[in-house]
């Protein structure tokens, strides 16, 4: 598959002029768990040219039940295993990885981004995150999640923005402390959202 | 009278920071949206409600 097929492929499917912004659109993607790694899968697919992937951890066999990893990958940085599935779906997507914990003194590892996804499992990382670009980098767009644990409906998950430049999605209270594990769906679900808020925010429509 | 995450409280004249600890809010967890802009953490202290302002508290949950 050259370069041209895959992107005459993506244009065919939305149009030229939108797959022009997803291709010159850069996103950054802070944790590479449930979240993160199901929110890179639907970035790739969809062509966004560059995806910047933030993660310390490695993949672990108890990952497996939500994340998009495989047998294969346990034991690998979660940020190699990522650049390797998304290079067998979009082998031309611009993949870059940084292997440490994101803290507020290393919030400059974003500053080339457009487009910041939280994807943390920690409430106070989530809130630290969301904060320190808000303060730091106000001209970016946030998309972050909140509430996505348990077996409860589909339906309570939504997208909510705060101020002009950030979305929370997931239905902003199962919290995985006290509502019970995580299942594949529900995270997929949420990661979903926080996708399509991607998508619409680099397509121009900024409303929820 | 101040709007906040759609109720309408009497809390005009406390600070942020202070509605915050006073609503049991871990001040970790919380972002803040102030009239239509996320309020930067350092000026929770600083910052009085004042009548007719609309806040949003948002207070995140863990799992992700």
């Amino acid at each position: 598959m050259t370069k041209e097929e895959w992107y005459n492929a993506l244009a065919i499917r939305h149009g030229t002029d939108l797959q022009q912004k997803f291709s010159s659109a850069s996103v950054a993607l802070c944790g590479l768990g449930g979240l993160g790694s199901n929110v890179a899968v639907s970035l790739a697919r969809a062509g966004v040219g560059t995806l910047r992937l933030i993660d310390f951890d490695k993949v672990d066999i108890s990952n497996l039940h939500r994340q998009q990893y495989t047998v294969s990958q346990l034991g690998m940085y979660k940020t190699e295993a990522m650049r390797q599935t998304i290079s067998a779906i979009s082998p031309y997507c611009n993949v870059m990885t940084h292997t440490v914990r994101l803290t507020e003194n290393n919030l400059s590892l974003l500053s080339d981004c457009e487009i910041i996804c939280e994807c943390f499992d920690n409430a106070v990382c989530k809130a630290m995150l969301v904060n320190g670009i808000s303060e730091h980098y106000p001209e970016k767009y946030i998309v972050s999640a909140s509430g996505m644990s348990g077996l409860h409906s589909s339906n309570a998950i939504l997208t909510k923005k705060l101020g002009k430049r950030l979305y929370i999605c997931g239905d902003g209270t199962s919290d995985v402390n006290t509502d019970g594990t995580l299942f594949a769906p529900r995270v997929m679900l949420c990661a979903a959202h926080q996708a399509n808020a991607v998508l619409r925010i680099i397509a121009g429509k900024f409303e929820v | 009278m101040v709007k906040i995450n759609g109720e309408e409280l009497n809390v005009a004249g406390t600070t942020v920071a202070q509605y915050l600890i006073e609503s049991g809010y871990d001040t970790k967890r919380v972002a803040v949206e102030l009239n239509g802009d996320i309020l930067p953490k350092t000026q929770y202290e600083i910052t009085v409600i004042n009548d007719g302002d609309n806040i949003e508290v948002v207070s995140f949950v863990g799992g992700g």
